[in-house]
């Protein structure tokens, strides 16, 4: 927590939102945006599959193999845009360096115990270290499958990326990855969402149930 | 990779799209079954507003496509050792329905927006300068397969047929009721290739006789098969596929 965090709380009325609006804009704009790509994704994934199974058909998105691209092709601006816009503003606003950093190996392991303990609080409005390395690793995974996405798309115009992932056959198998990546953070995020219910209202409106009042002393 | 396996999938593929054939009919205007009726609420005329939209956005990726493409950027070239083998059948219908073409009587026509509307036959189709290549075709399905093409690069051909070469498409019409079209500019690239043999060899049916053709910047689904007659012209021609929903454009 930063000294301008603290210097906020002394004048509760006005306390600073837990998530910033663009944060929270960010947010819910991308979960649509990613009901789509993944729920397309599956399905184009079905017309040839990587692996020995496919998904199931009633939890894709599309109808068909057209449909799927369609839809694919019109949520990548969606979701890329936003995800321009989110880590431009990451980066410039110092949101990253405040939320996710530092982030130290350590941290990552006792928290991760006291978590398996089920002794780790919850502090409204900062990340322990495992919610950090989480977040990191999705938004890597988030840059990834765009990246990967790009060579599937256009492995000859942009054959440099493809040639980087190991060609066309590289690249499919890179995005897959990537994507796995994300679901497995979205099962895992809906998980403890379900478990510290009160965590969804941040993200809705910016702020906790007496929120100005403590913070439980939660010190990064 | 083992020869089975590829045989395997193209096998697979074609119950595959026996099976879209059939759901498509009624799957056409309905964007979406099962996941996004569910957890979304739409009734049909959502998703048919949603279809437009999607619709809507595969025009404007057209447009982003052609102005990624580059004339001058080549696809990757492969060494024959990379020949997937057997490289896959694919068309919409199965193996055994692959068109019969005579060769000996065969003629290309020739139409639109061209100086010299003269049919061709395969001789002098095979007398003109003939070029290879060993590319990656990209499946729409996202599985790829690389092959050996040759035959009369396409640029020339539309060169020497005195194609209007500011026209807009070029479109193809096919022995087993395939057709398709491309930009004016996919059709001048250099490694656009009107294939008349693969691996050496004269086309084999299954792979596109008399001719089909070559494109290694675009999906497998717009390098027609079994082409009968092209044709240059202005107004969008469509094909089998875009027509049902695949992206027009659809370059690599």
């Amino acid at each position: 927590m930063t000294t301008a965090d603290i210097a906020d709380k002394s004048s509760p009325p006005a306390a600073k939102p837990i998530h910033p609006r663009l944060v929270r804009w960010w947010h819910w704009i991308n979960a649509f945006a990613m009901f789509f790509m993944i729920g397309s994704g599956w399905r184009i994934y079905n017309a040839s599959p990587i692996f020995k199974f496919r998904f199931i058909e009633d939890l894709t998105i599309g109808g068909w193999l057209g449909g799927a691209l369609q839809v694919h092709f019109a949520a990548m601006w969606l979701f890329v845009i936003n995800g321009l816009v989110y880590l431009i503003y990451g980066f410039v606003s110092g949101h990253f360096r405040r939320s996710f950093w530092p982030l130290r190996p350590r941290d990552v392991w006792r928290d991760f115990n006291l978590a398996l303990a089920a002794k780790l609080e919850h502090h409204t409005g900062v990340y322990n270290a495992v919610q950090r390395l989480a977040y990191i690793g999705v938004i890597v995974a988030l840059v990834g499958i765009v990246y990967s996405g790009l060579a599937v798309w256009k492995p000859v115009q942009f054959q440099t990326l493809a040639w980087t992932l190991g060609g066309y056959e590289g690249a499919r198998i890179v995005h897959f990855l990537a994507m796995s990546a994300i679901v497995a953070f979205i099962l895992l995020h809906l998980t403890l969402v379900a478990l510290v219910p009160r965590t969804l209202l941040p993200m809705l409106w910016g702020r906790a149930r007496g929120e100005h009042k403590t913070d439980g002393g939660g010190v990064s | 990779m083992t020869i089975e396996k590829p045989v395997a999938r193209a096998l697979l593929r074609d119950d595959n799209d026996i099976r879209k054939i059939e759901r498509r009919l009624f799957l056409k205007q309905t964007l979406s079954v099962g996941a996004l009726t569910l957890l979304t609420g739409c009734d049909v005329t959502d998703i048919g507003a949603v279809q437009k939209v999607t619709a809507a956005m595969s025009k404007w990726n057209d447009g982003v496509q052609a102005a990624l493409f580059s004339q001058t950027r080549l696809a990757p070239e492969y060494a024959e050792s990379d020949i997937t083998r057997p490289f896959p059948f694919n068309a919409y219908y199965k193996r055994d329905r692959v068109p019969f073409v005579d060769g000996a009587t065969y003629k290309l026509e020739v139409s639109g927006l061209v100086q010299n509307k003269q049919s061709w036959t395969l001789d002098q189709l095979r007398a003109l300068p003939q070029a290879s290549q060993i590319t990656r075709h990209v499946c729409v399905e996202g599985w790829s397969a690389i092959g050996k093409w040759g035959g009369v690069p396409f640029r020339a051909f539309l060169e020497r047929i005195g194609a209007d070469t500011r026209a807009a498409y070029v479109g193809f019409k096919c022995a087993d009721d395939y057709y398709s079209s491309l930009d004016m500019a996919t059709a001048l690239h250099p490694q656009t290739l009107l294939a008349l043999t693969y691996a050496d060899q004269t086309l084999p049916p299954q792979y596109g006789f008399p001719m089909k053709l070559r494109i290694p910047t675009k999906l497998g689904f717009k390098n027609p098969k079994h082409i009968m007659t092209m044709f240059v012209t202005n107004d969008y021609p469509g094909g089998y596929w875009e027509d049902k929903g695949y992206n027009w454009f659809s370059g690599s």
